[in-house]
């Protein structure tokens, strides 16, 4: 009975782990692989990906034709449960009222956290990302380096299973060679896009997603994962051998019932289970880690949520992957007398530098797409193609006015018909009055899919006014002081949204697209609020200074080695890449060496 | 507890007959709504946070709808003189749109509230206006009689006598075409011929390559 209630819990673990998403499972999945007994606290319920995502419902086949509500914020058939911006009895405070100010936070209470919900794009960092203080003189060097981590890439891509090319971009790194499956062909836009782009300067290339194109090589890869551990390598292969390829239909937001791609319970939990190692008590709402006299971490205080009761479990060691911001708030409400500000806070940095990705978008029509014969371009459920970032020389020179960059990932084509399929018709056939009848479905068959979006995702080296803090008075239904967010943009990340605009627009009209808004936009309303890509890392940044940072570049604690971080809260920037990958590489890593200290009973 | 399961090995043959059984499923799934005028409900309540999300629903399911007989007759005449049948194409109607006009305007959530009010009252106003005119509700006019009403409803600019009703006929064209494309017999008259499971993915084909230089 590997899913409990909690009067069947163990007395004691080896390691007690906060949340089930990819940090959580990536942590999960490398320990019990290797003995180490594992019990896994996540706050929602269990869920399973094979029987309760809508794969090929219809917008028909739901509610309200499936449109987002208070309590689906993400559309009825995205694979998201007691999930959104606000959570009734879970809120959380903004210090300022100014909504440029606010930092919005996404929650997603389920088996596999935010795993369910998310495009799959799985872009690793660069060289420069880990050094943005030696690069650009901002922000903080991580304590580790590219080549530290790329193994762990490797790895984690080789499990996971990674679409995608290798094409030699500075600071967007190949992956190891065949490592990655082979990238899909890229859709019609896409492939305009790719021959008209370098006119503005744009190169496109095939995207990285976590889902697989073909079946995982479950004959070579588990040997090369789990070298010399045989019961491993027989519990992965089996694991590979239940995964279906894409077959090239449906969202990947909604989840994977045939498991095509990548989500936390998919590939990580269900091997883990496998082990024997592994318990997941559902519906456990972390409150407190607790701590002996020496300061040492002793199991984790929750709330079960379906009796209200306090429980505790004990652990040798713990880790908190419950995101970035919810392992923040743990820490922080984990006060005692040897921690009087919170736990591994000695540094006072616990919630400081929180960071997210840069955001905005812009679309346009394009005249060349109107009247496109029909076919089917469902392909991977999401993006086949994306545009890097390729002016790191220009940035090197100071000639931009921000550090980093971004890229930027396509919103296009003949994708499913939403209810607003129709909006903004007139304006683009040119009519003056309302379309009806025999016209209005011509018209809207001529310009079904002419649309083509860009969104840009950039770095965001940490500042000293975005920062989390318990609210002084505001708790939660569990009685759990809430957090209070402070948030600011700073002009490097306004200036590079003034970028991201005048190079979208660009771009598009190098397609021969009909830009709206035509003029330009004030960089204060295009970028997207704090918190609102999801990407939000940070808070419990690691170091090389125990005054100045939270972890060591394991993810342990500076003051409580027995205590480790594998969500993005030990990020010490955010960089023009998507950070899931990087999450599930860190806690790969981080769990090595859990493993190798607990192995020298270090802790 | 699903993670307990025992590992299938489900191999891709069998992973792509099983998803296309389920879209036959679907496909004929029973979309009959039914078609009674429930009083408004004072207690609607929505699905909330954790509702099936692989069950078929149709409107009325989850709340009562609660239009009217006379606003039904009425909203099922509009929604067919904006997407009437033609030679290849079912008609609004027949694709149960005036069924997801009535659940959309007795939603219990927020977002629809401002349309249930814009819809009730433009429908009450296209019912006075057709008796004005003609002496008759707007169903029970020709269909020459119906266009005449909407001729003036369209423009853009609209004469300032039916400023405001023009503002309930465009969200109610929008409504309807979109209730109408999200069908899976809509959306393949707009063109859109996925969601449908595939052995491979093998990109464009040439004439769409051609449409745009590409080949």
């Amino acid at each position: 009975m590997p899913i409990l209630s909690p009067d069947k819990l163990q007395s004691s673990y080896d390691v007690v782990i906060v949340g089930s998403g990819a940090g959580g499972g990536q942590t999960a999945y490398t320990l019990t692989m290797e003995g180490v007994k594992v019990l896994m606290l996540e706050a929602g319920r269990s869920f399973d990906v094979q029987s309760e995502v809508a794969m090929l419902q219809w917008p028909s086949q739901a509610p309200l034709r499936a449109e987002r509500t208070p309590d689906k914020q993400y559309g009825f058939h995205d694979c998201s449960i007691h999930s959104g911006w606000e959570i009734p009895g879970e809120p959380y405070t903004n210090a300022h009222e100014d909504p440029g100010n606010q930092f919005k936070w996404w929650r997603q209470r389920m088996m596999g956290g935010r795993t369910n919900h998310w495009g799959r794009i799985s872009l690793r960092n660069g060289p420069l990302d880990f050094k943005p203080r030696t690069h650009w003189s901002l922000g903080f060097d991580w304590p580790l380096s590219y080549d530290d981590l790329a193994p762990y890439y490797d790895k984690v891509e080789m499990l996971v299973g990674v679409f995608g090319t290798n094409e030699g971009i500075e600071n967007s790194p190949d992956s190891s060679p065949g490592v990655l499956l082979p990238a899909p062909k890229l859709r019609v836009g896409e492939l305009y896009a790719q021959k008209h782009g370098p006119k503005a300067g744009a190169r496109i290339v095939s995207i990285h997603r976590a889902v697989l194109t073909q079946p995982q090589d479950a004959a070579n890869l588990p040997a090369k994962l789990h070298p010399g551990n045989v019961k491993a390598q027989r519990i992965l292969a089996d694991s590979m051998r239940t995964r279906a390829p894409c077959f090239w239909a449906t969202d990947c937001h909604r989840g994977c019932a045939i498991r095509a791609n990548y989500d936390s319970q998919t590939v990580h939990l269900r091997p883990a289970l496998q082990t024997g190692n592994l318990d997941i008590l559902p519906n456990a709402m972390a409150r407190e880690v607790t701590v002996d006299k020496t300061g040492k971490a002793t199991g984790v205080t929750f709330i079960d949520k379906t009796t209200g009761r306090e429980g505790h479990v004990r652990g040798r060691a713990v880790v908190l992957a419950a995101s970035s911001m919810e392992s923040v708030r743990l820490l922080l409400n984990s006060k005692s007398n040897l921690f009087p500000d919170g736990l591994a806070n000695s540094s006072g940095k616990v919630g400081k530098y929180i960071t997210d990705s840069v955001s905005s978008s812009l679309g346009a029509h394009i005249p060349a797409f109107e009247g496109m014969p029909i076919h089917n371009e469902d392909g991977a459920g999401g993006p086949h193609a994306y545009v890097p970032w390729t002016r790191t020389q220009q940035n090197r020179l100071g000639e931009l006015g921000f550090p980093g960059g971004y890229h930027l990932e396509f919103t296009s084509g003949r994708q499913m018909p939403n209810l607003n399929v129709v909006s903004g018709l007139e304006s683009r056939a040119g009519s003056e009055t309302v379309l009806f009848g025999a016209n209005l479905r011509k018209e809207a068959r001529r310009f079904y899919g002419a649309q083509l979006g860009f969104g840009a995702q950039g770095t965001m080296l940490p500042n000293e006014d975005c920062y989390a803090e318990l609210d002084p008075v505001l708790k939660d239904q569990w009685g759990i002081p809430v957090l209070r967010f402070h948030w600011k943009w700073s002009d490097f990340e306004l200036n590079q949204v003034r970028h991201q605009q005048d190079h979208i627009r660009d771009l598009l009209e190098a397609l021969g697209g009909k830009v709206q808004p035509k003029t330009e936009v004030d960089p204060r309303t295009a970028i997207r609020q704090g918190g609102t890509v999801i990407h939000e890392v940070g808070g419990a940044i690691m170091g090389h200074d125990p005054a100045q940072s939270v972890t060591n570049q394991w993810s342990q604690a500076w003051d409580v080695k027995n205590l480790f971080l594998a969500d993005g809260a030990p990020f010490a920037s955010t960089a023009d890449k998507n950070p899931t990958l990087t999450i599930m590489a860190l806690a790969w890593r981080m769990a090595d060496h859990l493993l190798s200290e607990l192995k020298q009973q270090n802790l | 507890m699903p993670l307990s399961d025992p590992l299938p090995r489900i191999s891709r043959r069998v992973s792509l007959q099983w998803m296309l059984g389920a879209a036959a499923t679907l496909a004929t799934a029973n979309r009959d709504a039914s078609l009674h005028a429930a009083d408004p409900s004072p207690i609607a309540k929505g699905y909330g946070p954790d509702p099936s999300m692989v069950t078929l629903y149709k409107p009325g399911d989850v709340w009562p709808l609660t239009l009217t007989e006379p606003q039904r007759r009425t909203t099922h005449a509009l929604c067919d003189l904006i997407l009437p049948a033609d030679e290849s194409s079912p008609s609004a109607s027949s694709l149960g749109v005036p069924d997801f006009l009535d659940e959309w305007i007795s939603s219990p959530y927020p977002g629809q509230a401002a349309d249930r009010s814009l819809i009730l009252d433009g429908l009450q106003w296209i019912d006075e206006e057709s008796t004005r005119r003609f002496g008759k509700p707007f169903a029970a006019l020709s269909l020459e009689q119906q266009e005449s009403i909407c001729q003036d409803l369209a423009p853009l600019k609209p004469a300032p006598e039916f400023k405001g009703a023009a503002i309930f006929f465009k969200r109610f064209r929008d409504l309807t075409a979109g209730g109408y494309y999200t069908t899976p017999e809509g959306s393949k008259t707009l063109g859109y011929v996925g969601n449908l499971p595939l052995a491979s993915f093998d990109g464009p084909p040439l004439e769409a390559l051609k449409h745009v230089g590409l080949a």
